[in-house]
C-alpha cells in the first residue's frame, strides 16, 4: 500500500463527503431539522442532472448551473409548503415527515428511471491526473475537493458578511425576537433550504461524475454526510470539512487492508470519535 | 381622529394561563405612557400582544383604526410598532453592531435613528461595536437592545422592563436618553415595576392588577394611596 | 443518588369508599372480547389454511414490532430507525445457535432475545451520546455496522446468507406432538408452531406494555414524554427508564427477528437488517394507527396488511404512495387513524388514566366541601 497516494485519496474523498455534509449542516444550524431526505435530494439532483446532459446536450458543468437554481426552487418549495407544518416543539414530525419524503423520492426515481445504474460522463476528465509530489491526484477530486472548499468560503461569507446571513444568524438564535426584527421566519427557512439544495447540486456533479449511482443511493450518502457533521462537530462548516476528511482517510485506509471494509472502517472510525468526542473534533463553543 | 394605538378588551394567555383579561388603553403620537404592576400582573403579555408575538383577535388591538391583533410579528414592525423585548433578547451569534443592523431588516425607512445617530446616544457602544452583544454588561446590553429597536425608526416604541436587573445608576443613564427619543417624534409605552421612575417620564400612566387596569391617569392627579391600593389590591388586610 | 423510582410517590391511598383504578365499562368489555379472540387466533391453524396462517404470522410479528417501536418512539421518546440490528442479531444468533451448537430452534429464541438485548447494550453506549434526529441516525449507521459485520461472517452465509438446515426444523420441540395428536405434517407443524410463538408473544408483549404503562414507571415515561427537565426535578431517572425500555424492546424485537428467520428458514445479511422491511413498515404502521397509543398500532397493523395485500404488487408506485400516505398523516392527522377514532368517540381500550371513583361527596352542614 503506497501510504501518501491513499492517504491522498482520503483527503480528496472527504472533499466530496463535505460537499454532502455542507448543505445538512447549513439547514441544521438555522432550523433545526435534520432532512432525512438529504441523500435522496442528491440523487434527484444527478438525475436532474443527467437528464439536461442527456436531452440537451450539455457538458455536465453547464448542465449543473441550470440545474441550480431548479434545485433551489424544489428546496424552497419543499420548505415552504411542506417541512414548514412540522416545524414545532416536537422532534417527530420533522423526522416522521422527512422520512416518508426519502421513500417517495427513491420510489418515485425509481418508477422514473429504473433501478439501473447511471454515471454522468465527464470525458477526459474521468482519467485525467496531475502529479503532486510523488503521487499521481486525479483530476476530478482534486476539483472536488477544491469546490467544497469554494463552497464553504462562500457560505461562510455569506453568513458572516452579508445581510441574509445575519438574518440566518439570528433566526438561528431566537426565532422569536428574529420576527420581531422583521425576520420572516417561514421565508428565510425556504431560502435555506433552496440554498442547500444548490449545495447538493454540486455534491450530485461529483457524485455523478466520479461514481455510478441509483435511485437507491440516497441513504448511504446521508449517512456519510451525518458521519462528516458528527466527526467534525456541529456548528462550524470548516469542522465539516475535517470531518469530511478524516471519514474519507479512514474509508480508503480501509479499503486498501480489504476493499470489502471501506464502508465499515467510516463507521468504525465515526463510532470512535463518538466515544471519545462525543460533540465532534471541532465543535461551535455555543449551541 | 384614530388613537396611534388603542386596544379594545384585549384578552390574551401566557402559555395555560389567561393574562390579559380585557384591557382597553390607548396611545396617541407624541406620548409616553408607563404601564405599572407587579409582577404576573399581565403587562408583558400585553405588550407582547400589541407586538405580534402573541395572537389575537383583530379587532383587540388597532393601530391607527386598523386592526393588526392577528398580525404576526414580523408585519407588525413593519407598520413602524417596535418592542424592546424583556430580558433584552439580544442575538448571541452577532456583534454589537450586527445586533442593530438587524433592527433595520423589516423596515428600512428615512428617519432620526441611524448606526451613527444611535452611537451618538449610546456613545459606550461605539467601542464596543465589535465585540459579541452578548459580552457586555446589563445596562450595555439594554442600550443595544433599545437601540436595535430604534433602527427600525418606530412611530411606537414600546419597552418591556427596562429597569430588570440593572443598578440605579444604570437605570438613570437609560432614562436619560429617553428624552431625545421623545424629541425625535416617537411614542413610546413603557413597562415597568419601578413605579417612582415610570411617574417620572410618563404624560398618563396606567396600573394592572390581575390581568386588568386598575387605575389610570396623569401622574400629577394621582393620589399614592390610589396607586398603592390598585398596584396591589384594594383589601390589603388579605395581604397579612 | 436516588434510584428514581423510590422518591416516585406510592400509589394514591384513597379514602374509605374510594377506588383508584384505569378499568372503564368499555375497556372490561374490550379485554374480554380480546381474550376471546387470542382464544379464537389460537385454533385457527387446526382449521384453516397454510396461508391464512402465514397471513396472521406476518400480521402478529408486525404488530410485536409496532407496539415496540411504538414504546420506544411514543412513550420513550427514543426514535429509532435502527430497530433492524436487533431483528438482524437475533435472526442471526438463532441461526448461529442452530447451525453452529445444535440448540433447538424453539428454545434458541429466547437465547436470541438475550443475545439482541446484550447488543443493545453497547449500542445504546453509542447512541445515547447524540441527541433528536442524530440520535436517530446514529441508530441506523449502527444497525449498518451490524449488517456489514454479520456479511463478513463466512461460517453462517457471508454477504449471501444461508439456510437452516432441514433436520433442524423437522425435530423442534414440539412437532413431534403435534404430529402425533392431530396429524399434521411437518412443516404444516412448523407453521403452527411458530405461529402459535408469534401469538403468545405478541399478546405478552402488549401485556407487558399495558402494564408498564399503567405502573408508576409507566407514569413516569409519560412525564418524561411530555417534559422531562420537570420529571428529572420530581425524581423521575430518566436515563435509567430510557435505557431500561431500549433494553426491553431489543429483547422483544431479537425473539421477533428469530421467529422471523425460523419461519422463512432462509437468511441474508441485507434481507434481515433491512431498513425497508423493519422499520420503514413498522414506523408506517404505528404513524398511520396512531403513535403513543397500544390501540393505534393495532389499528394500523391491519390498514397495513390490507394495503399490502392489495397494492403491493405495484411495487415502487405502492411504496411510493405508502411514504406520501405517511407524510400527510403526519401532517394533518398526528394522532393517526386511532387518534381520529377516539377524538370522535372518547373511547378508550388500553386506558391508562387513573380515575377517581367511589362514594359521592358527603353534604354535611357547612355545604360543598370548602365551607
Amino acid at each position: 500500500m503506497n501510504w501518501l497516494d491513499t492517504l491522498l485519496q482520503g483527503v480528496l474523498l472527504g472533499g466530496l463527503y463535505a460537499l454532502f455534509a455542507a448543505g445538512l449542516s447549513l439547514v441544521f444550524g438555522i432550523m433545526r431539522l435534520v432532512n432525512l431526505a438529504h441523500g435522496d435530494l442528491i440523487v434527484l439532483a444527478a438525475f436532474l442532472i443527467l437528464t439536461l446532459v442527456s436531452l440537451l446536450g450539455l457538458n455536465p458543468f453547464l448542465a449543473a448551473s441550470i440545474a441550480a437554481p431548479l434545485m433551489f426552487a424544489v428546496g424552497w418549495l419543499l420548505q415552504y409548503h411542506l417541512l414548514n407544518r412540522s416545524l414545532g416543539k416536537d422532534i417527530l414530525p420533522p423526522l416522521l415527515v422527512t422520512f416518508g419524503l426519502s421513500i417517495v423520492i427513491q420510489n418515485g426515481l425509481l418508477e422514473g428511471f429504473t433501478a439501473d445504474s447511471r454515471r454522468i460522463s465527464a470525458g477526459a476528465l474521468e482519467t485525467a491526473s496531475l502529479q503532486l509530489g510523488g503521487v499521481n491526484a486525479g483530476l476530478m477530486p482534486l476539483l472536488t475537493f477544491a469546490s467544497a472548499v469554494l463552497v464553504i468560503v462562500g457560505l461562510n461569507q455569506l453568513i458572516y458578511r452579508t445581510e441574509l446571513g445575519r438574518a440566518f444568524r439570528a433566526t438561528s438564535d431566537d426565532v422569536v425576537t428574529a420576527s420581531l426584527m422583521g425576520i420572516r421566519p417561514n421565508s428565510i427557512f425556504a431560502i435555506a433550504t433552496g440554498l442547500a439544495m444548490m449545495i447538493v447540486t454540486v455534491a450530485a456533479l461529483y457524485l455523478g461524475m466520479r461514481a455510478n449511482f441509483d435511485p437507491t443511493a440516497g441513504p448511504a450518502r446521508l449517512i456519510y454526510a451525518f458521519e462528516a457533521v458528527i466527526i467534525g462537530g456541529l456548528g462550524s462548516l470548516w469542522g465539516t470539512l475535517a470531518g469530511g476528511v478524516i471519514l474519507g482517510i479512514a474509508q480508503t485506509f480501509g479499503a486498501a487492508i480489504n476493499p470489502e471494509w471501506q464502508i465499515l472502517a467510516g463507521h468504525i472510525a465515526f463510532l470512535l470519535v463518538l466515544l471519545f468526542r462525543p460533540r465532534g473534533l471541532f465543535p461551535r463553543a455555543v449551541d | 381622529m384614530a388613537s396611534l394605538i388603542e386596544t379594545c378588551g384585549l384578552m390574551a394567555a401566557y402559555r395555560d394561563f389567561q393574562a390579559v383579561l380585557g384591557v382597553d388603553l390607548h396611545l396617541e403620537a407624541g406620548e409616553t405612557i408607563a404601564v405599572i404592576g407587579a409582577n404576573g400582573a399581565g403587562k408583558s403579555t400585553l405588550m407582547r400582544s400589541i407586538a405580534g408575538v402573541i395572537a389575537n383577535k383583530p379587532d383587540m388591538v388597532l393601530h391607527r383604526g386598523e386592526p393588526i391583533g392577528a398580525m404576526a410579528a414580523s408585519d407588525v414592525v413593519r407598520r413602524g410598532i417596535a418592542l424592546v423585548p424583556e430580558g433584552r433578547k439580544l442575538f448571541p451569534s452577532l456583534t454589537v453592531e450586527e445586533n442593530l443592523q438587524i433592527g433595520r431588516y423589516g423596515r428600512r425607512v428615512a428617519g432620526p435613528w441611524t448606526l451613527d445617530s444611535i452611537y451618538s446616544l449610546f456613545p459606550v457602544l461605539m467601542e464596543r461595536r465589535r465585540n459579541p452583544a452578548t459580552a457586555l454588561s446589563g445596562g450595555q446590553q439594554q442600550m443595544v437592545a433599545i437601540g436595535r429597536a430604534l433602527m427600525s425608526n418606530p412611530e411606537v416604541l414600546l419597552c418591556d422592563e427596562l429597569s430588570l436587573g440593572l443598578a440605579p445608576v444604570i437605570i438613570k443613564d437609560i432614562y436619560a436618553a429617553f428624552s431625545h427619543i421623545r424629541a425625535a417624534g416617537a411614542a413610546i409605552v413603557i413597562v415597568e415595576q419601578d413605579i417612582a421612575q415610570a411617574l417620572k417620564v410618563a404624560d398618563r400612566v396606567y396600573c394592572m392588577m390581575e390581568g386588568r387596569i386598575t387605575l389610570t391617569g396623569r401622574p400629577a392627579e394621582l393620589d399614592r394611596a390610589d396607586i398603592h391600593a390598585a398596584y396591589f389590591g384594594a383589601d390589603t388586610h388579605e395581604l397579612a | 443518588m436516588t434510584t428514581g423510582f423510590e422518591t416516585m410517590p406510592t400509589e394514591i391511598a384513597a379514602p374509605p369508599g374510594w377506588r383508584v383504578e384505569t378499568r372503564t365499562r368499555l375497556s372490561s368489555i374490550f379485554a374480554i372480547l380480546s381474550f376471546i379472540v387470542v382464544i379464537v387466533l389460537a385454533a385457527v391453524p387446526f382449521v384453516m389454511s397454510r396461508g391464512v396462517v402465514q397471513d396472521l404470522f406476518f400480521i402478529l410479528t408486525m404488530l410485536a414490532l409496532a407496539q415496540s417501536w411504538n414504546l420506544l418512539a411514543g412513550y420513550a421518546g427514543l426514535i429509532s430507525v435502527g430497530q433492524q440490528l436487533f431483528v438482524g442479531c437475533g435472526a442471526y444468533a438463532l441461526f448461529g445457535f442452530v447451525i453452529l451448537a445444535g440448540v433447538d430452534p424453539i428454545l434458541a429464541i429466547p437465547l436470541a432475545g438475550l443475545f439482541a438485548m446484550l447488543i443493545a447494550a453497547p449500542a445504546a453506549f453509542f447512541s445515547f451520546r447524540l441527541y433528536g434526529p442524530y440520535f436517530a441516525i446514529g441508530t441506523w449507521v449502527i444497525a449498518e455496522v451490524g449488517r456489514l459485520l454479520f456479511a463478513q461472517w463466512k461460517m453462517l452465509g457471508g454477504g449471501t446468507g444461508t439456510s437452516l438446515p432441514r433436520e433442524a426444523t423437522k425435530d423442534m420441540l414440539g412437532i413431534s406432538l403435534l404430529q402425533n395428536l392431530f396429524g399434521m405434517r411437518s412443516a404444516a407443524a412448523a407453521d403452527a408452531l411458530t405461529y402459535w410463538l408469534a401469538l403468545a408473544l405478541t399478546a405478552l408483549t402488549i401485556g407487558f406494555i399495558y402494564r408498564l404503562l399503567r405502573s408508576k414507571q409507566g407514569l413516569g415515561l409519560a412525564a418524561v414524554r411530555d417534559n422531562e427537565t420537570a420529571a428529572r426535578a420530581l425524581g423521575v431517572d430518566a436515563h435509567r427508564l430510557k435505557i431500561i425500555v431500549y433494553l426491553a424492546t431489543a429483547f422483544v424485537t431479537g425473539m421477533v427477528g428469530a421467529l422471523i428467520y425460523l419461519q422463512k428458514a432462509r437468511i441474508s445479511p441485507d434481507a434481515a437488517f433491512s431498513l425497508t422491511d423493519w422499520t420503514a413498515y413498522v414506523v408506517f404502521i404505528v404513524v398511520i394507527g396512531g403513535i403513543g397509543t397500544i390501540e393505534g398500532p393495532l389499528v394500523g397493523v391491519l390498514v397495513f396488511f390490507l394495503l399490502q395485500n392489495a397494492f403491493s404488487s405495484y411495487g415502487s408506485w405502492y411504496l411510493l404512495a405508502l411514504g406520501a400516505l405517511a407524510i400527510i398523516t403526519m401532517l394533518f392527522a398526528p394522532r393517526g387513524l386511532w387518534g381520529l377514532i377516539s377524538s370522535r368517540t372518547g373511547w378508550e381500550l388500553f386506558p391508562v388514566r387513573r380515575l377517581l371513583r367511589g362514594e359521592p361527596v358527603l353534604r354535611d352542614q357547612k355545604g360543598g366541601p370548602n365551607g
